[in-house]
C-alpha cells in the first residue's frame, strides 16, 4: 500500500480497492444468505398456500382451480386471476366449527404453556443453581428424550394413561383409588402430552437466562428486607422474563397447531385447529379451505408475536 | 505524650473495660463440608467503630461477614448484635445491610429505584422514600444520574449507588465486602476518605472486609488480621504495624526484617538476643520473652539506618555489603547483605536533595538501629 501511494498520489491504487470491494461483497453475502433462505423456504411456500386458499375446489389433480401454468398467455393469466376470491375465508366465518377450533386450540395451548412454565421454571432454576460440574449432565438429561421419536413417546403415554394402563394399575395397587381414572381421550391427556413433549423448549431458554443471573442480587434483595418469595417476584422473575417469554412462545406456537397429541391422546371429542386442518386436507380433500385455515392460523400466531418482539426490541434499546 | 505510631486516637472504646461491645463473635466455627472456613473465632466490635477484617483470600473474612449478614449460619458458637443472639434470624430481619463486592445492583431498576428498594420493603410512605432517596443521591453526588440504569454508569458511580442503597435504610451496622476492590488506584484513594467521612457523619458501625492492607490501615479504627479462619491479632493500625503479635502479622503487614535468635539475658528493661551467627542485639520492650526463649526480632526497614562507617553512639550495629539499591525519589531502599549472609532491607527518606557520603553497589556499609526500634516476637 505504501508503494502505491508513492507511485500515484491521487488515484487510489487498484490493490487498495479490490480487497475492500471484496469485503463489502462478502459481508453483504453473509446477510443475504439467511434472507434467501427465508424467501425460498418461508415466503414462497406461504404465497403458494395463500394462492390455494383463494382458489376453488375442483375434481382434478391438483384438487383446486384455477392453476397457473407458464405459457398460458397473458389473457389466460388475467382470467385466472379474476377467478381467485376470498370466498373460503367467508366460509370459515360462516361455520362455527372453525372459530371454535381456533379458540379451543388457543385455550388448550395457553393452559399447556402455563403448566409447562409452572413445571419448567423450578427445573431450570434448580439446574442454574446446581454445581457447575453436574450442569452438563442435567442439560443432557433435558435433551435426552429427543433421542427417541416424538411419535413413539406420545404413543407411550397411551400405555401409561389408558384405563388399564400403568398409572391406573399403580394407583389401584397403592389403594388410592378403586376405579381406574379416565384420563385418556380427555383434555387432561392433551395437557400431559403437550407439557411432556414441549417441556425442554421451556426449560432451555429459562435455564440460559437464569444461568447468567448473578445470584448475589437475590442476597442483596434479602439483605434489603425482602422475604425469599418477594425477592423472587421482584428480582428473579423480572430478570428471567426474556427466558419466560422465549420459552412460552416456543411452547405456545407449536402447541396451538399441534395435531399428533390431540389426535392420539385427546380422542375424537377434542376440537383443535391442527386436527381440523388435517381433516380438511386429507379426509375432505378440500385444499382451498384448509389453506385458508392455515393462513388464518399463521396470522393469528405471527402477528401478535411480531408486535410483541418489536415492543421488546424497543424496550431493549431504551436500556434493558 | 508518647504514643505508638504517629496518630493519637480519641475514639478507643476497646480500651475502656466498661464499654459494651456491639457485635460479638463467640467461639464461632463455620465448616463447609470438610473445610473449616472459620475456626473457633472470638471477636468484639464496638458501636461506631470502623472495623476491618484483613487477610489473604480464603482466610475466612468473607464468611464472617456473610454470617453477620445472615446468609450463612455458624456451625457452632454464636453471634450477638447489640446483645441479641442472631441465630436463626434471616437476613431480611437483621438490622444490618451489606454492600456487595460485585455491588449487586438490580439491572432492571434505575439508580433511584435501586436506592428506594430497601425503603419500599419497610413500607415507608412514598413522600418519605422520595426525600430519603434525594438525600442519598446528594450524599453520593449522583443527583443527575437518578434515572439511569446501572449499566449506564461507570464503575465508580456504580460503587456509589451500591453504597447509597446500603446506607439508605440507616442500618445499625454496614457490612462492606471489598468495597473498593473494583476501583482503580486513584479512585480508590479518594473513595477511602469519602467512606471515612460518611461513617463519621452517619455515626454508623462499619465492618469492612479487605485484602488490601493499605486500605485497612487508612480507614479502620481497628484491624483484625485473619489467617486460616483464626484471628492473628486485633489492634489499631499503629499497633499492628509497630507492635505485631506474631511473625505472621509482622510479615503480613508491611515490610519487615526478621532476625531469628535466642534470648541470652533478660532484665526489667532490656533483653540481649544472640543470633545464630553470634551477633548480639540489645532490645527494649521484649514483651514476655524470658532468657532461653527462641525468638525473632522484627524491625521495619525505615527504622534501620545505613551508613558507610559504624555510628559511634549506636548500640546495635552490624557490618555488611550493599547488595542492591533502589532510588524511588521520596526515599531510597537499600539491601544490605550481612556477614552471616542475611539480607536486610532498609529505607531512608530523602529529606535532603544532596547526600554526602552516598553509598554504591558492593560498598561496605553498617546498619544500625535503636534498642526500641523493633519488637521481639515469641510466636
Amino acid at each position: 500500500m505504501s508503494t502505491a501511494t508513492l507511485t500515484s498520489s491521487n488515484a487510489p491504487a487498484p490493490a487498495d480497492v479490490k480487497p475492500t470491494l471484496l469485503n463489502a461483497l462478502t459481508s453483504r453475502l453473509v446477510i443475504i444468505v439467511p434472507y434467501v433462505w427465508l424467501v425460498l423456504f418461508f415466503l414462497v411456500p406461504f404465497l403458494i398456500v395463500f394462492k390455494i386458499s383463494l382458489s376453488q375446489t375442483a375434481i382434478a389433480m391438483p384438487p383446486y382451480a384455477p392453476t397457473f401454468t407458464l405459457g398460458d398467455g397473458i389473457a389466460a393469466f388475467f382470467s385466472n386471476l379474476r377467478q381467485l376470491s376470498f370466498e373460503n375465508y367467508l366460509w370459515l366465518t360462516e361455520d362455527a366449527l372453525y372459530f371454535n377450533a381456533y379458540v379451543s386450540s388457543v385455550v388448550i395451548a395457553g393452559i399447556s404453556t402455563f403448566l409447562a412454565l409452572l413445571i419448567g421454571f423450578p427445573i431450570a432454576y434448580g439446574m442454574a443453581r446446581a454445581p457447575l460440574t453436574i450442569r452438563p449432565l442435567l442439560l443432557m438429561l433435558v435433551i435426552l428424550p429427543f433421542w427417541t421419536s416424538f411419535l413413539i413417546r406420545v404413543y407411550a403415554w397411551i400405555g401409561i394413561l389408558k384405563p388399564e394402563g400403568l398409572l391406573n394399575q399403580f394407583l389401584i395397587w397403592t389403594g388410592l383409588i378403586d376405579q381406574p381414572l379416565i384420563i385418556l381421550n380427555t383434555h387432561s391427556a392433551i395437557f400431559i402430552g403437550i407439557v411432556y413433549s414441549y417441556l425442554p423448549f421451556m426449560v432451555l431458554p429459562l435455564y440460559s437466562t437464569l444461568e447468567k443471573m448473578d445470584f448475589s442480587l437475590i442476597e442483596a434483595a434479602q439483605d434489603l428486607g425482602c422475604t425469599p418469595t418477594r425477592a423472587f417476584w421482584k428480582i428473579t422473575f423480572p430478570l428471567a422474563l426474556p427466558g419466560v417469554v422465549a420459552g412460552c412462545l416456543l411452547v405456545f406456537i407449536p402447541a396451538t397447531g399441534e395435531f399428533v397429541i390431540p389426535d392420539l391422546l385427546g380422542g375424537s371429542q377434542t376440537l383443535m385447529i391442527g386436527k381440523t386442518l388435517w381433516n380438511e386436507f386429507f379426509s375432505n380433500r378440500d385444499w382451498p379451505v384448509s389453506s385458508a385455515v392455515a393462513v388464518i392460523l399463521l396470522l393469528l400466531l405471527v402477528v401478535p408475536i411480531m408486535i410483541f418482539q418489536q415492543a421488546q426490541a424497543k424496550a431493549q434499546e431504551q436500556g434493558r | 505524650m508518647k504514643s505508638l505510631g504517629s496518630i493519637r486516637r480519641s475514639f478507643a472504646p476497646w480500651t475502656d473495660p466498661s464499654a459494651k461491645p456491639y457485635i460479638v463473635f463467640e467461639n464461632v466455627t463455620k465448616k463447609f463440608g470438610d473445610f473449616t472456613a472459620v475456626n473457633n473465632l472470638s471477636l468484639t466490635i464496638y458501636e461506631k467503630e470502623f472495623f476491618a477484617l484483613l487477610g489473604a483470600s480464603g482466610c475466612g473474612k468473607s464468611t464472617l461477614l456473610r454470617m453477620l449478614a445472615g446468609f450463612d449460619e455458624p456451625t457452632s458458637g454464636r453471634i450477638l448484635l447489640d446483645g441479641q443472639d442472631m441465630r436463626g434470624i434471616p437476613p431480611y430481619r437483621r438490622p444490618v445491610n451489606m454492600m456487595f463486592q460485585s455491588y449487586a445492583l438490580f439491572p432492571h431498576m434505575t439508580v433511584e429505584q435501586n436506592i428506594a428498594f430497601g425503603l419500599k420493603q419497610e413500607g415507608m410512605p412514598k413522600a418519605e422514600i422520595d426525600r430519603r432517596v434525594a438525600d442519598m443521591l446528594k450524599l453520593v453526588k449522583l443527583e443527575q444520574f437518578a434515572k439511569r440504569k446501572p449499566h449506564q454508569l461507570s464503575g465508580g458511580q456504580r460503587q456509589r449507588v451500591a453504597l447509597a442503597r446500603s446506607v439508605a435504610k440507616r442500618p445499625k451496622v454496614l457490612l462492606l465486602d471489598e468495597p473498593l476492590g473494583a476501583l482503580d488506584k486513584k479512585l480508590r484513594e479518594e473513595t477511602q476518605f469519602e467512606l471515612m467521612d460518611l461513617q463519621q457523619n452517619l455515626g454508623l458501625t462499619f465492618v469492612v472486609v479487605t485484602h488490601d492492607q493499605e486500605e485497612a490501615m487508612t480507614m479502620a479504627d481497628r484491624i483484625a488480621i485473619l489467617d486460616k479462619g483464626e484471628v492473628m491479632q486485633v489492634a489499631t493500625p499503629a499497633e499492628v504495624y509497630e507492635a505485631p503479635a506474631s511473625r505472621f502479622v509482622a510479615g503480613f503487614v508491611g515490610n519487615v526484617n526478621m532476625f531469628e535468635g535466642k534470648v541470652a539475658a533478660r532484665d526489667d528493661h532490656t533483653a540481649r538476643i544472640t543470633g545464630a551467627s553470634g551477633a548480639e542485639i540489645v532490645v527494649e520492650n521484649a514483651g514476655d520473652a524470658v532468657a532461653g526463649d527462641t525468638v525473632a526480632f522484627a524491625i521495619r526497614p525505615e527504622k534501620i539506618k545505613v551508613t558507610s562507617r559504624r555510628p559511634e553512639e549506636a548500640v546495635n550495629a552490624m557490618e555488611g555489603e550493599v547488595f542492591d539499591l533502589a532510588y524511588l525519589g521520596d526515599m531510597t531502599v537499600y539491601y544490605v547483605k550481612l556477614s552471616d549472609g542475611q539480607m536486610v532491607k532498609a529505607s531512608a527518606l530523602n529529606s535532603a536533595r544532596i547526600t554526602e557520603d552516598a553509598l554504591s553497589w558492593n560498598d561496605r556499609a553498617w546498619i544500625s538501629f535503636k534498642p526500641d526500634a523493633g519488637v521481639v516476637l515469641t510466636r
